[in-house]
């Protein structure tokens, strides 16, 4: 196998996918909520994904990833046999699961994918684990089975009611709070707006949370301080000081500014993505 | 008889106002009669006083008596036996106070123009034996790793790999270079002469490992237990950048300047075919008066920005280059010196629209030997821009020392290292700015090669052991 390959494709849904990258290095001592920073070819950006799984002794690692911006959008046209440029990893600190014994992991679009290693990670490490899939709407629903498989309880919800629940994942949190559930932790990973409700309603019921934050990055190191964040008053580099980080302590109106900043060039770039040669680019 | 011209031969630049466009480097270099007319300025003094302001040793006095005998190769030849990067240090060294500080005609007048002779050479070998096959030394059978493509990573793996060591060089980021990639502009250092140096490694034996982060996907341990290496020389630079931690520092426009350089240098962001974004601001304050934040405003001028310098001291304490000084000012850079932020300035949604300064004085001379900067109170006052580029320094990166048992740390957080370059574990070696803290390419490669001495003794079974 080549470098940084993929090895298997599997298409969720029209805007997600699910692929298998050769990266035996990374693959190493990869655990859940680590990332990884790639790059699709010689003119690509460098972005962040968290990998959705791993298999050491096969070398490969899972991303899970939703065609957004101009390099995810790439990726979406790549096929397997095809190599990713780069793939640097494992990054940031891994998810922390010490002492726990009851969670609720709560995923809101693509980030049910990033949610899943780690709730599938603390089943297997025997802690009860609830999980509340949130989407916008039938057509959009991944990984249900993979879910129900791998933890306890699985609650969908999406925001127009095709599909389970028609509930915001927020209501269906407090719904499950409310009904006398008892939590030691709740994870929240999901879009930006998405989380920082979910960690309030669970400050409103006294219940800690972590939250994995996606921001910009450039070298995923701690080199640039492109994704730092504001937490409990200090300033942390999500690349090496996360990207978990405690819900109640982050500034989150900061924290969506920031991960807006680069979107008016990423929305005029999406529109460059060449729809002859799909993601492979003349150009070496 | 020398020619007793005063002044150095004036090194033939792009014009101000139109380098201050584009990326192309700023100077272009001696022509073979100017070298010469430079070279017959050398008095090639017995004891060689040159010499010892140099970190690589060079034998200075020696290749410029080869250029005076119109032997550029030689020349060449003697330079690369103590400096695998004449090239690159020809540009960035900061010959002022080095070898050229030491120089018996700057005495009186202009010293010698070291620096720019041995760039001449580099340049000369380039462009008429650059494709020369490289005899490779043939393998003594030891592997040894080296961590970071930085300057001190590739000087030690070309001195080891003269010696005939087998060596393999881990590299975090996606292309080999370190700082002389991401960190220093295509107009100061152009990256086809990185490459190239990277070029010649590779054919002397070295292997690259791209995108291979040593302590997260593979540990120092790993390398010396699972890998086979027997030694392992740590060249991880400078880590995280430092802020100054004053109200409205995470506002949208507010980046490090490393940051700014990799999305410059790295990634390319300049050139419209290459995805990675950046913001084309009109007005830029940079904080700092180092190298970096030279280039950084230099790089945003460039970009189309009016581009101002905040620093807290005066003009004759900048600790920039006396020359990149001079550049930024002819290429239209505003100094507000004597100037410290107090806070970042801006609107609801976060964006940017000032830096807020208050103006200082100096005071006595501090621990530095500079003289303290002191505020003058009631002076503040707002900057208007729309981005801002913090260029204070860096902090120092933990990652080794973290994941590697029984590395001890210096007092301010570096890789400690005895004269040999050996950290408090034997086989383990380190140098660069990842045990000194931010400083220059030469003292990099300087630390390389003590590092890669220091290797090649401990192979030998010449070292003293640590460890039981």
């Amino acid at each position: 196998m080549k470098r940084f390959e993929i090895v298997s494709k599997r298409v969720l849904n029209p805007t997600i996918t699910w692929v298998k990258i050769y990266a035996p290095l990374v693959a190493r001592h990869a655990k859940p909520g680590q990332f990884v920073i790639l790059r699709t070819d010689e003119h690509g950006e460098r972005i962040p994904l968290t990998m959705a799984g791993h298999d050491s002794e096969e070398g490969t690692i899972d991303l899970i990833f939703q065609a957004v911006g101009r390099t995810t959008l790439m990726m979406q046209q790549m096929e397997v046999g095809d190599c990713l440029a780069d793939v640097v990893g494992p990054l940031g600190k891994p998810s922390k699961m010490d002492g726990l014994k009851k969670v609720c992991v709560v995923g809101g679009g693509v980030g049910n994918a990033l949610a899943y290693p780690l709730a599938i990670g603390m089943h297997k490490e025997g802690i009860h684990v609830d999980m509340i899939c949130g989407f916008r709407t039938k057509d959009l629903v991944i990984l249900e089975d993979e879910f129900r498989a791998g933890v306890d309880r699985v609650f969908e919800v999406t925001d127009d009611g095709t599909y389970g629940e028609k509930a915001f994942v927020t209501d269906k949190l407090k719904q499950l709070l409310d009904s006398g559930e008892k939590y030691d932790e709740i994870v929240a990973v999901g879009p930006a707006i998405m989380m920082k409700f979910t960690c309030k309603v669970a400050e409103d019921y006294g219940v800690p949370s972590i939250a994995s934050l996606a921001s910009y990055m450039v070298d995923g190191t701690g080199m640039c301080g492109c994704c730092r964040a504001s937490v409990g008053g200090e300033t942390k580099f999500v690349c090496v000081d996360g990207p978990d980080f405690d819900g109640a302590k982050v500034d989150w109106d900061l924290f969506v500014e920031r991960s807006n900043y680069y979107k008016a060039q990423e929305d005029a770039e999406r529109e460059h993505v060449c729809k002859l040669t799909g993601g492979v680019r003349e150009h070496a | 008889m020398p020619n007793m011209r005063p002044d150095k031969n004036p090194m033939p630049e792009l014009d101000p106002n139109v380098r201050n466009k584009c990326f192309e480097e700023v100077a272009t270099g001696y022509t073979i009669e100017m070298a010469k007319d430079e070279a017959d300025r050398c008095l090639n003094c017995k004891n060689r006083p040159c010499m010892t302001g140099c970190p690589v040793g060079v034998r200075i006095p020696e290749f410029i008596s080869k250029i005076k005998e119109d032997d550029i190769e030689g020349a060449y030849n003697i330079i690369t036996s103590t400096n695998s990067l004449p090239a690159v240090c020809g540009r960035v060294c900061p010959q002022e106070t080095q070898c050229e500080s030491k120089c018996v005609r700057g005495i009186k007048t202009e010293p010698v123009g070291i620096g720019r002779l041995e760039r001449f050479v580099a340049d000369w070998h380039e462009e008429n034996h650059g494709s020369d096959p490289i005899e490779k030394v043939p393998s003594n059978g030891h592997r040894v790793a080296v961590v970071g493509s930085g300057p001190s990573g590739l000087a030690c793996a070309g001195d080891l790999a003269n010696l005939g060591y087998e060596v393999t060089v881990f590299e975090s980021l996606h292309k080999e270079g370190g700082v002389l990639i991401y960190g220093i502009p295509e107009f100061r250092l152009p990256k086809k002469i990185v490459a190239s140096e990277v070029a010649k490694l590779k054919a002397k034996g070295v292997k690259f490992v791209t995108d291979a982060i040593v302590g997260r996907a593979i540990s120092v341990d790993e390398l010396l237990d699972d890998e086979g290496f027997e030694a392992v020389f740590v060249g991880t630079g400078a880590g995280l950048p430092s802020f100054m931690h004053i109200p409205g520092e995470n506002r949208l426009e507010v980046v490090s300047a490393n940051e700014y350089l990799t999305r410059i240098n790295l990634m390319k962001a300049y050139k419209d075919d290459y995805d990675t974004p950046i913001m084309r601001p009109k007005k830029v304050v940079v904080v700092g008066g180092g190298n970096v934040a030279m280039d950084a405003s230099r790089s945003a001028k460039r970009m189309g920005a009016d581009v101002h310098i905040v620093y807290r001291r005066g003009e004759s304490e900048l600790p920039a280059r006396a020359e990149e000084v001079h550049h930024a000012k002819e290429e239209g850079i505003h100094f507000d010196l004597l100037r410290n932020p107090v806070e970042i300035v801006g609107d609801e949604n976060g964006h940017v629209t000032g830096v807020k300064v208050v103006e200082m004085q100096l005071g006595e001379p501090d621990a530095s030997g500079r003289r303290r900067p002191i505020p003058i109170e009631g002076s503040e006052y707002v900057i208007d821009c729309d981005y801002v580029i913090i260029a204070i320094g860096t902090r120092l990166n933990k990652l080794i020392i973290d994941t590697t048992e029984g590395v001890a740390p210096t007092e301010r957080g570096g890789i400690a290292v005895d004269e040999n370059g050996e950290t408090s574990r034997d086989g383990i070696f380190a140098g660069g700015d990842a045990v000194t803290g931010a400083a220059t390419v030469i003292k990099a490669m300087g630390a390389g090669k003590v590092g890669a001495a220091g290797i090649d003794k401990y192979i030998k079974g010449e070292l003293e052991k640590k460890q039981k």
